[in-house]
Order: C-alpha cells, then sequence, then structure tokens
C-alpha cells in the first residue's frame, strides 16, 4: 500500500495534521501566528542551504528555523523594535535572500512551487518515516513540556513564583516549532504551514472545555481538512495544499457559525447537571 | 538567588533592581518566617510589587542579595491575570495549573474561598470578585509553606475586602504558612500583621501596627470603615520626599521652611 502515492499523501498529511493540531493550539493561546510565519518563510532560505551545500532539505530547514527564533530573541534584547515589526523584518528579508539565492542555482532545476504551496503528491516513503518518527518525537516532548508551557502561557508569573522554570519550556517549544515547519513543508509548502497551525486549533476552540480537549479537537479538525482538501484535489484536480488550507476555512466558518448553537446546549446541559447535584 | 535551608522562607538583604538607569526598588531588607504575616505598604510605583517579585526570585537584582528556603512551596496571586478568550480553562483545570491536585485539595482549596459552586465555571465568565477568590484558591491547593498575595482586595468594596481580610487570616492560621501581602492602603493593615514595610523606592519605615480596638478615638473617626480584622499602622518617617522622588531629611525641611519664611518676611 506504501506505493501507492494517493495512500502516502492521505497518510503524510494526517501524520502532519496530528503533529499540528496540539502546537497549534499553543501558537493561538500565546499569538504567535506571525513566529510561525516568520519561521515558514524562513524555511525557504533552508531549502537553498540546502540545494547548496548538498544536504537533506529538511534537516536544513529545521537549523535555519532555529537559528530565526535564537536570533528573534537576541534581537528583542538589542533592536528598538516591536516583536511585530522584528518579525516582519526577519520573515522577508530571508524569503527575499533564499528566493535570490536559488535564482541563482541555474544548475539545478528547483520546483519553487512545490516549495512554497507543498507537494503532498509526491510524498515519498522516507518522507513518511520522517513525519512518523519526527512527529512523535515532537509529541512526546510537548507531553513532558506541557504543564510549564501551559502554566507560562496562562501566566509566566505564577509560573516562575511557583518553580516551573517556563523559559527552558519556552526554548524547547520554539525548537519544536521549527521542526514542525521542517516536517510539514513539504504537505502544504512553507507560505501555508501557519494555516495548519492556526485554524484548526480556532475552530476547535468553541467546541473544547479544557486546552488539552481543544489540542485532540484541533487534531481531528486537522484530520478531516486533510481528508477534504486531498479529496477535492482529486475530484476537481485543484492543487493539494491550497485545497486543505481552503478546507480549513470552511471548517472554520462553520465551526464558528454553529457555536452560538453549541453555547445553549452546553448551558442547558450544565443547568441540567447542577440542578441534578442540588437535588 | 541563593537556597538556605534556615525556618527563614525568604529573605532580601539590601536588594535593589534597576530598569534604564532608574531604581524601581533599591535597599530593601526584611525576612519571613513560617506564621509570619508580612505587609508591604506604600504609593503607586513605590516598588511593593518589585519587592515582593526580588524575594520570588522573579527578577534578578542588580544589587544585594536574595535568599529563598530550598524547595519552597510558594503560592502567587499576582496583581494581574489575564486569561485570553482563546483559552478553554475551567476553574477545575485552573487549580491544576502549576502541580496536579487531588479532587480532595481542589475541593478544600474553594470550599475555603466560598467558591464551591465555581467549579466547572469558565475562568473567563467569572466576575472580579469570584475570580479574586478563585486566583487565591488556586495559590492554597498545594498547601503553599509561603503566600504571597499583591493587592487582593483591589476592586472590591469595604465589605469585601473586611471578607477577603479574614479569609487570608484565616488560611494563614489553617495552613501555618507565612503571607507576604501587598497593600495599597497606607493606613490600615490587616490587624494580624507582624511586621509592616513601608515603601517609597526604598524603606520608609517599618513596624508593627497598632491594634484599633484600643484607640477609640480611631473608631469616632473611621467609624464602619474599621473592623476587627484592621489595624491602624502609624508612619514613622524622619525623611519626605521631593516632587521628583529624591528624600529630603524632616529636619532639612524644617531649615529650609524657615529660611521661605525669612524670605517672605524680608519682602
Amino acid at each position: 500500500m506504501l506505493d501507492d502515492f494517493l495512500f502516502r499523501a492521505f497518510l503524510g498529511g494526517i501524520g502532519v495534521a496530528i503533529i499540528t493540531g496540539p502546537l497549534g493550539c499553543f501558537v493561538v493561546w500565546r499569538r504567535l501566528a506571525y513566529f510561525g510565519d516568520t519561521l515558514s518563510h524562513s524555511a525557504l532560505l533552508g531549502v537553498a542551504l540546502a540545494i547548496l551545500l548538498e544536504v537533506n532539505i529538511m534537516l536544513a530547514v529545521f537549523v535555519i528555523s532555529v537559528l530565526m527564533g535564537l536570533a528573534l530573541l537576541m534581537l528583542r534584547q538589542i533592536a528598538p523594535l516591536s516583536s511585530d515589526a522584528l518579525l516582519g523584518l526577519l520573515a522577508h528579508s530571508t524569503l527575499a535572500v533564499g528566493l535570490i539565492a536559488l535564482s541563482f542555482m541555474t544548475w539545478v532545476r528547483v520546483d519553487l512551487l512545490g516549495f512554497l504551496f507543498g507537494d503532498v503528491l509526491a510524498i515519498n516513503q522516507f518522507d513518511l518515516l520522517t513525519i512518523g518518527l519526527g512527529g512523535t518525537v515532537v509529541l512526546l516532548v510537548l507531553k513532558v513540556i506541557w504543564r510549564p508551557l501551559f502554566a507560562a502561557t496562562v501566566s509566566p508569573e505564577i509560573a516562575r513564583a511557583e518553580g516551573l522554570r517556563p523559559e527552558r519550556a519556552e526554548v524547547i517549544f520554539m525548537i519544536l516549532m521549527a521542526s514542525v515547519i521542517a516536517i510539514s513543508m513539504k504537505i502544504v509548502g512553507v507560505l501555508l504551514i501557519t494555516a495548519l497551525l492556526i485554524i484548526p486549533a480556532a475552530s476547535a476552540r468553541c467546541f473544547s472545555n479544557s486546552p488539552e480537549q481543544m489540542a485532540l479537537f484541533a487534531v481531528l479538525v486537522g484530520i478531516l481538512s486533510v481528508i477534504m482538501g486531498l479529496q477535492s484535489s482529486l475530484t476537481l484536480d485543484t492543487p493539494a495544499g491550497p485545497s486543505i488550507v481552503a478546507a480549513l476555512l470552511l471548517l472554520f466558518i462553520v465551526s464558528t457559525l454553529s457555536m452560538p448553537k453549541i453555547r445553549s446546549i452546553k448551558r442547558k446541559y450544565s443547568n441540567n447537571a447542577s440542578h441534578g447535584a442540588m437535588s | 538567588m541563593i537556597k538556605s535551608d534556615s525556618s527563614t522562607l525568604i529573605e532580601l538583604k539590601n536588594a535593589g533592581v534597576k530598569r534604564a538607569g532608574k531604581w524601581l526598588a533599591r535597599g530593601i531588607t526584611f525576612s519571613l518566617h513560617a506564621g509570619e504575616i508580612v505587609t508591604l505598604i506604600g504609593p503607586n510605583g513605590a516598588g511593593k510589587t518589585t519587592s515582593a517579585k526580588m524575594a520570588l526570585g522573579l527578577l534578578d537584582l542588580d544589587e544585594g542579595t536574595a535568599l529563598q528556603k530550598s524547595e519552597l512551596r510558594v503560592g502567587y496571586v499576582p496583581q494581574k491575570v489575564s486569561i485570553d478568550w482563546t483559552l478553554p480553562l475551567r476553574v477545575k483545570r485552573f487549580l491544576n495549573l502549576t502541580g496536579s491536585c487531588s479532587e480532595t485539595e481542589i475541593n478544600a482549596a474553594l470550599a475555603m474561598t466560598g467558591t464551591s459552586h465555581l467549579l466547572n465555571s469558565e475562568v473567563n465568565t467569572l466576575s472580579g470578585g469570584e475570580f479574586q477568590r478563585v486566583l487565591l484558591s488556586r495559590a492554597i491547593a498545594k498547601k503553599p509553606e509561603l503566600l504571597v498575595l499583591d493587592e487582593p482586595v483591589q476592586g472590591v468594596d469595604n465589605s469585601g475586602e473586611e471578607a477577603m481580610y479574614n479569609l487570608i487570616e484565616t488560611i494563614a492560621k489553617t495552613l501555618n504558612c507565612g503571607v507576604l501581602l501587598i497593600s495599597h492602603d497606607l493606613h490600615f493593615v490587616m490587624s494580624a500583621t507582624t511586621h509592616v514595610i513601608c515603601l517609597n523606592g526604598h524603606i520608609c519605615c517599618s513596624g508593627t501596627p497598632r491594634a484599633v480596638s484600643t484607640s477609640s478615638e480611631f473608631r469616632t473617626l473611621y467609624g464602619s470603615k474599621i473592623s476587627a480584622n484592621l489595624a491602624i499602622y502609624e508612619h514613622m518617617h524622619d525623611h519626605t520626599h521631593a516632587t521628583d522622588g529624591s528624600i529630603v531629611k524632616l529636619e532639612e525641611m524644617a531649615e529650609n521652611s524657615k529660611d521661605n519664611k525669612e524670605i517672605t518676611t524680608n519682602a
């Protein structure tokens, strides 16, 4: 079955959705959407360097993303600019340098569109292995740092005062973000990765009663969008990566529109429950 | 932050923090032992929160030393906690924020602050007063050795304030923990306070509060404001602050005003 390119596409897409769901929740909670964007834009520089130095593309993208994160932390200390201005600066300058570097490499034919918008149908068995192993490691590490990271998201002061060392969890989280971008680049491309992080989490918000539940629902929304996107790509011959993102948008709209109804049902249910408790 | 093993929970020695060349607080020295209640008072920007954060190890010191008992269990209620709407967070999960609590611990902590009915409410939907109590419940759920409360009565009316102080006193007795309390009220402190420290960039004066019940003139003056759990703190300042915050000794000030008078008579 692994020989079938369609099966590999579905498997790879679902694997990436499982990783981006929980991480995306933190991106939404911590308001890091632009940070994710910056890391993924700089990924193209990683691609250029990988081709130039003839190393693995995922590895190069991962290294560049980590360096971007560190550069941001350093620039925050020294540059008199707000975080979002710094992010914009890093995002677009690295994207520009990456594009220039690629244009110079006339000896290789680079499928630029594939990197920008993903090439999910070209996933090979090695990619699947990377998604599987890398994803497992990312999720396990996230599970370990979940409590301090979440506490620091709610209140960094409480987390620090009560001895959770949130700084360490935040640096590890940045490395996890870099890994996810390297892993999922091939599915939706560098320009659309942030969508896979934010939209599942945003759609899951209104159904969720706890942060852990939201992470789980985000995974389910992500998987559903991969299936819908790839299916439409097959039947309507639309580009796969953008189709996944369009499916996400659809799911987000549906979840937002159904929110008031869900809220009222929930209220009814919780009222009944509390009456039950009283009697 | 140095860790020590003595009975002292936290201790600051001549501690100071500087931001952009300006001292937020300087020369802060105090210690807190188990069972003690220390109240920090002072005007806005006096460095109360800064001092508490120095003691908690939340700020790196530019001067002096901070000691903390090793493995100290801290319960912290910051001045401000804002929870983003994107966070689906119920009270029960919020109490498990920094460590996992058993059902019994959660129920006991909520019962103590009278918020048991909020167990399954979303934190975002709570009123200011309810949230303040839930914050307190969270801080005490793991039975801390040190409870740090940054203006716990802010935005609470007089009767609510009295109830809150009652509650803090009960908690301190029940848990037998040390309490570091920050208050913006310059004249009234909790009567259970062991030690009051008045700050204005540095320690202006410190001492013990005077029991209100013994002074009838204050009773007539403030009437209902005074309750059994409040005490009056009499400041013993030997200096005052000029408008730019610099220190003016009281004797100097007396002399200055004398000079001014002479000028006036000359004119």
